[in-house]
């Protein structure tokens, strides 16, 4: 297995090179042995076993990878693991406490706001970085964010709405 | 005292749903998520071309990269006589190609490494030599004299046709036609669409040399059948079979089939004796995989001056691709294609219906319907607006003089299934009052005479859900029932299961819904669980809106199983006879002394500790539910666009719809359903379709060809209701995953060809795009969409 | 989904950029945003040995306007600062409207505006636009800086003039000769789709008098396509209507689409004459409000 030394039952063939890269993950710092060619994404995923961070497509449309690099969406299918040496990353996983769930979770349980769960991690990213730099935002400023993250079951208005749930939450008008 | 229903989460209670708890968290588990210690990865090589002849496969240079542990081509899997299965429509279907490729995308060998990565590499080192034949995208070129032959394998098959088919009353129909003051005629294409689920398809497949036991992660709809089918095709003993349906991505029909990855990551797995996972990329899933619709119509209705329908009559040619893998009901070859009209009075109707063999893609799988009456349905209301407009007769009031009327029911449709329940014209009049309808009539003159065009569209239809009953609706032979399996523990908690399997419908949280209306559990005190073959009952799977007509009413007599044994514990423990004892939620009670009682969760921990003699001790059961007919719920949405003359793009101004499918068990996840239903029908309205060029190659094999809306895009929705329960259901619910996406499109188009009334346009093929809306406004006249797409 | 094997080089300055493409003699590629090369990295359309990314060069992440009203962006200036920048609708409206058009909300955070015109997609917003402004590419290799127009830096579909060991290290658009006015309009079926046609003009305006046009062409040829003969007959014009009608005409002229599953090519010519007319209303209407 080249992709992760961790996970390696024989290690890489010895002439392919692989970098050390060290990340905050979940404000955690994590580090990893891998390959150039890893996308963020499987590094996330397949190394650092967070598999809330999802693959749908191979062509950087549907946002199901999306991750928070620095605090900004990103899609993690379509940057290279290696890129983020050094580099804050929160997945889904980071959203909510042990004890505490953020909003926007909260907003998508209450508004039903998820079917079949596959689109909703990299949604809610979405979201949440919306809601970080628009803490009031209109119905058409969350679907225009949100343009960029397909889902195939709720029909969208259900996560517009538990969007505005979590900004009303966060703002503390509720 | 009895409980409140709604306070324990029975029926109709909004309850939150509980498998969102993990979801949110990203701690859901699907195929992908699954890892398994020694795991190997498999990735598949394709075809480019779409009709071809293999002259040979060189491996070699793929077996040369490090980390590459086996390859395997079409020869290997002849070998062991697996290079072709059988599709659930009595056809065959190649896992990996010998003779030759007959689609673009088609698999042509595949690449065990150890890891994606490296398997891909090796994929990109297997050199195919082929030698083009001419390809096939459409039936005409199909039906074509001079056609070359793609199904060469089949003995006896000497041309494209896969089947001819027909049903109804072709005399009557002819007389009926004969008599008509008009007969409204008109042709369509339905494109080709894909159920498209953001995850695509992908198996995990653990084969254990030392106990014999095959387990398989596996994206499926329905375990057991796949559990069956990988039982028949690779010969391994049924009981060595656990096929495992985690949570799913999103299924919408389109994983129903078996498909090759499957087999090739099983047959990986045992020969090489570990793990082998195969996770489909969104190209795989979308040049290769269930396909919906590919349909083509001509429609006609006899109709007298009045508005009165007297006959239909319709002949459909549909496109299969390479090989025949619809799925469904084996004894309809275009599925219920002839449930059309069902909510209309008609005396007679006929139907013909030719399939054939292309060079695409197989599949007709029932994306997001009950067995093509996706098409049936929107062929239906694209012909009765175009009679309407035809007849000069207002579209709402052409339906009102047609829709069956409340008390014809039960009521043979014109093609002989029997409905037998509904309120349509109060559905039509709720729709019509919540847009406006004559409202809008009048700004739309209004907004006409300033060179704005307004159009409304109306679709009203009720569709068969919930198939089947046994008698008539089988799958190679398996009969269509399904099942439920719930046990009761001590303290009153319980623990269900079923034969189908979630894919995004809540299954989780309402069935312990129905659990609880019917035993006064509490349903956060039960447990539901399904998808796994070892542990779940029988079941024929989820898709086609079956899971609560058909799994959803097994719980519900399960649950009164349960009921009547807890009712024999009751009295035991209150010392009177059966018959003294009465039921209210969560509780018996000896009649005319309404304190004397014991709770559901008493007779729980007695049938534990305290049974009377000779009573089995224990508290569980299953039920299979074998339904007398299918459920017929009725929609009707109305929908108002506007488009721009100068560049064709229309915009939705407003989207009503109106439900009835009975009692509904959750009224925020039927809501959700519907909604998600709509996207899907202005999808494919307005974007969403593949095509092929002349070359036979696919056009909309990624999401950057095929369109899927945002959130951007997709339209708000209105939704109402109204509910007449099934007859026949035991808590009188009806299917409704899907009713939005089977009526919704003709809403969509309906309302777009209204808009260019007075232009001499009666029909633009789907989707509508700008340039098919503009140059039909240009021309006035009928545009048709059919591949091969226009390239130059 | 997997790309091939690569060499990855994280160079911290421009010159050791250029070194590094030096010495990749050809087979080594920039990455900046990724956006559009790492999906065909993905596709295996595109299988670099080399990957030089330059996102830890400092000194390229900003974009603004000289004393002198040149506009500058550099190379790691991404869609996002675009369409989020309050100054940017100032100095450049065509820009400004283009921003939020670009791919989605989510590649727009990472994609980078020079990294898409070097991409040379016939279907890329950013080149019409620098196009109609008459902007320009500046190249840096191993003798020093260069600077190319954009309409000779595009030399065919995904092909640019850039060496193979030249990095494009900013744009720059000039000043204005007036004020600045304009827009960009594309058809597209959905947000992230191609454009089936798009159209970028800029105008330097005094009062209502056209002093400078330019019009760029998104998807409707092999390339970016500069529309001259239609934004000259713009210039002098006070965007009246058989200017504007002549224009639309000249720029529909200057289309070369090719019929697919967007659109015949017909319907795409007319798209664009469409557009031009519907940019030089809005800026008229603009201006009327200005008034």
């Amino acid at each position: 297995m080249t992709l992760f030394e961790e996970v390696a039952p024989s290690g890489p063939p010895s002439d392919i090179p692989t970098t050390r890269v060290e990340l905050r993950v979940n404000g955690e710092t994590r580090a990893a042995q891998i390959e150039p060619r890893l996308l963020l994404a499987h590094l996330i995923r397949n190394g650092f076993k967070l598999t809330g961070t999802h693959t749908g497509c191979d062509t950087t449309n549907c946002g199901a990878c999306t991750v928070l690099y620095d605090g900004q969406p990103v899609k993690s299918c379509t940057m290279f693991a290696v890129q983020a040496n050094g580099h804050d990353v929160t997945t889904v996983e980071g959203l909510a406490s042990s004890e505490q769930l953020h909003p926007i979770q909260e907003g998508f349980k209450d508004e039903h706001g998820l079917q079949c769960g596959f689109c909703t991690p990299g949604m809610m990213l979405s979201a949440v970085a919306l809601l970080n730099e628009n803490p009031n935002p209109t119905e058409d400023e969350v679907r225009w964010a949100l343009s960029g993250n397909l889902c195939r079951c709720t029909g969208y208005q259900n996560i517009v709405k538990a969007v505005l749930w979590a900004a009303e939450k966060m703002r503390g008008d509720a | 005292m009895a409980l409140d229903e709604i306070k324990i989460g029975g029926l109709g209670a909004s309850r939150r749903r509980v498998e969102d708890n993990r979801f949110i968290r990203g701690k859901g588990n699907y195929v992908d998520d699954v890892v398994l210690p020694g795991m190997l990865h498999m990735e598949i090589l394709r075809s480019p071309l779409a009709h071809a002849k293999i002259k040979s496969i060189d491996t070699s240079a793929a077996y040369a990269i490090p980390g590459v542990r086996m390859v395997m081509t079409g020869e290997m899997m002849a070998a062991r006589n697996l290079a072709w299965m059988p599709t659930l429509s009595y056809d065959t279907q190649a896992v990996l190609a010998t003779d030759k490729v007959r689609f673009q995308g088609q698999e042509v060998a595949c690449v065990i490494a150890d890891d994606p990565y490296i398997a891909k590499d090796g994929c990109e080192a297997i050199v195919v030599d082929y030698e083009p034949l001419p390809p096939i995208v459409n039936p005409t070129q199909a039906m074509a004299a001079d056609a070359p032959l793609i199904r060469d394998d089949k003995i006896g098959q000497d041309n494209n046709v896969i089947f001819d088919w027909a049903v109804g009353d072709r005399e009557g129909t002819d007389r009926a036609f004969a008599e008509a003051d008009l007969v409204s005629e008109i042709s369509m294409h339905y494109p080709r669409s894909h159920p498209s689920p953001i995850e695509s398809c992908g198996s995990l497949a653990d084969y254990d040399r030392s106990t014999s036991k095959l387990t398989v992660y596996m994206t499926t709809q329905a375990p057991h059948i796949v559990r069956a089918a990988v039982s028949l095709v690779a010969e391994i003993p049924e009981h060595m079979i656990r096929i495992i349906s985690p949570d799913l991505g999103g299924g919408f029909g389109n994983k129903v089939p078996v498909y090759p990855g499957y087999v090739m990551s099983i047959l990986a797995s045992i020969l090489l004796e570990a793990p082998v996972k195969w996770i489909e990329d969104k190209s795989g899933n979308l040049i290769s995989t269930g396909f919906g619709r590919d349909v083509y119509l001509k429609g006609q209705l006899a109709v007298r001056n009045d508005g009165k329908i007297l006959a239909v009559r319709m002949h459909t040619d549909s496109d299969h691709g390479a090989f025949f893998a619809d799925a469904q009901p084996s004894k309809f070859k275009i599925g219920l294609m002839h449930s059309a009209f069902a909510c209309y009075d008609i005396p007679s109707a006929h139907l013909t219906a030719r399939g054939v063999y292309t060079n695409k893609s197989p599949g007709g799988v029932a994306y997001r319907c009950s067995f093509r009456v996706t098409e049936a349905m929107f062929f239906q209301e694209r012909m009765v607006q175009a009679a309407a407009d035809d007849l000069g007769m207002d579209q709402a009031e052409f339906r009102r003089v047609n829709l069956v009327k409340d008390d014809d029911f039960p009521k043979r449709t014109p093609f002989g299934f029997l409905t037998d329940s509904g309120q349509y014209e109060k559905c039509l009049q709720i729709g019509l009052d919540a847009i406006g309808y004559d409202d809008f009539k009048k700004e739309k003159e209004e907004a006409k005479a300033r060179g704005r065009l307004l159009g409304i569209g109306i679709s009203t239809m009720t569709e068969p859900l919930g198939a089947g009953n046994s008698r008539e609706y089988d799958i190679l032979g398996i009969k269509m029932f399904d099942s439920a399996e719930l046990r009761v523990h001590m303290t009153g908690k319980a623990i269900l299961r079923t034969g189908a399997k979630t894919q995004g419908q809540g299954h989780e949280t309402t069935w312990a819904q129905i659990v609880a209306h019917e035993l006064g559990i509490p349903a956060e005190d039960i447990v539901v669980e399904e998808g796994d073959t070892d542990t779940a009952p029988f079941g024929m799977g989820t898709y086609a809106s079956r899971s609560t007509p058909v799994a959803g009413a097994a719980v519900s007599m399960v649950s009164r199983k349960i009921r009547a044994k807890a009712r024999k514990i009751a009295a035991h423990l209150l010392e009177v006879s059966d018959e003294d004892i009465e039921w209210e939620l969560g509780r018996f009670y000896v009649r005319g002394a309404h304190d004397r009682g014991v709770t559901i969760q008493d007779c729980a921990m007695a049938a534990y500790s305290n049974v009377p003699d000779g009573m089995e001790p224990g508290l569980e059961n299953n039920a299979y539910y074998d339904p007398p007919n299918l459920t017929w719920p009725f929609a009707c949405y109305i929908a108002t666009v506007e488009v721009d003359p100068e560049t064709g793009v229309w915009d939705v101004l407003r989207l009503v719809a109106v439900d009835d499918c009975g009692v509904r068990i959750n009224p925020m996840i039927v809501e959700g359903q519907i909604m998600g239903g709509l996207t899907e029908a202005y999808a494919m309205a307005n974007m969403q379709f593949i095509t092929f060029d002349e070359d036979g190659n696919c056009v909309g094999s990624n999401y950057m060809d095929y369109l899927l809306p945002t959130a951007w895009e997709t339209p708000g929705f209105e939704l109402h209701e109204v509910v007449t329960p099934c007859p026949h259901h035991p808590i009188g619910a009806k299917g409704i995953g899907e009713c939005a996406t089977v009526g919704g499109p003709a809403a969509f188009v309906n309302a777009v060809i209204d808009a260019l009334k007075g232009t001499g346009v009666r029909n633009i093929d789907m989707p509508l795009l700008p340039d098919r809306v503009y140059e039909a406004l240009q021309t006035g006249k009928d545009i048709s969409g059919h591949p091969p797409v226009k390239t130059d | 989904m997997y790309p091939s094997r690569f060499n990855y080089e994280a160079p911290t300055s421009v010159e050791a950029a250029i070194a590094l493409l030096t010495e990749g003699d050809g087979e080594a590629k920039v990455l900046a945003g990724g956006q559009s090369l790492i999906p065909m990295m993905k596709l295996r359309f595109a299988s670099p040995a080399t990957l030089i990314d330059i996102n830890n060069i400092p000194g390229l992440d900003s974009h603004g306007a000289d004393a002198d009203g040149t506009y500058r962006i550099g190379a790691l200036v991404r869609h996002a600062d675009l369409e989020k920048s309050t100054t940017l609708p100032d100095h450049l409206p065509l820009i400004a409207s283009a921003a939020h058009l670009v791919a989605d909300p989510i590649v727009r955070t990472r994609g980078t505006f020079v990294g898409s015109v070097c991409h040379a997609d016939p279907q890329g917003d950013w080149a019409s636009c620098m196009v109609a402004l008459g902007g320009s590419i500046v190249a840096q290799g191993p003798n020093g800086k260069r600077s190319v127009e954009v309409k000779d830096f595009v030399a065919g579909p995904f092909q640019t003039v850039l060496a193979h060991n030249e990095i494009a290290i900013e744009a720059v658009i000039p000043a204005a000769k007036g004020t600045r006015a304009g827009g960009y309009l594309k058809l597209e079926r959905r947000v992230g789709d191609f454009a089936t046609a798009g159209v970028g003009l800029a105008l330097d305006m005094s009062g209502s008098t056209v002093n400078n046009a330019g019009i760029g062409l998104t998807g409707v040829g092999a390339q970016t396509i500069n529309a001259e003969a239609a934004a000259a007959a713009l210039i002098g014009s006070s965007l009246e209507a058989d200017a504007v009608e002549n224009a639309a005409r000249l720029a529909a002229e200057a289309s070369n689409p090719r019929s697919d599953h967007r659109g015949s090519a017909d319907f795409k010519r007319h798209i664009i004459a469409t557009f031009v007319k519907r940019l030089a209303s809005n800026v008229q209407r603009a201006e009327a409000q200005v008034a």
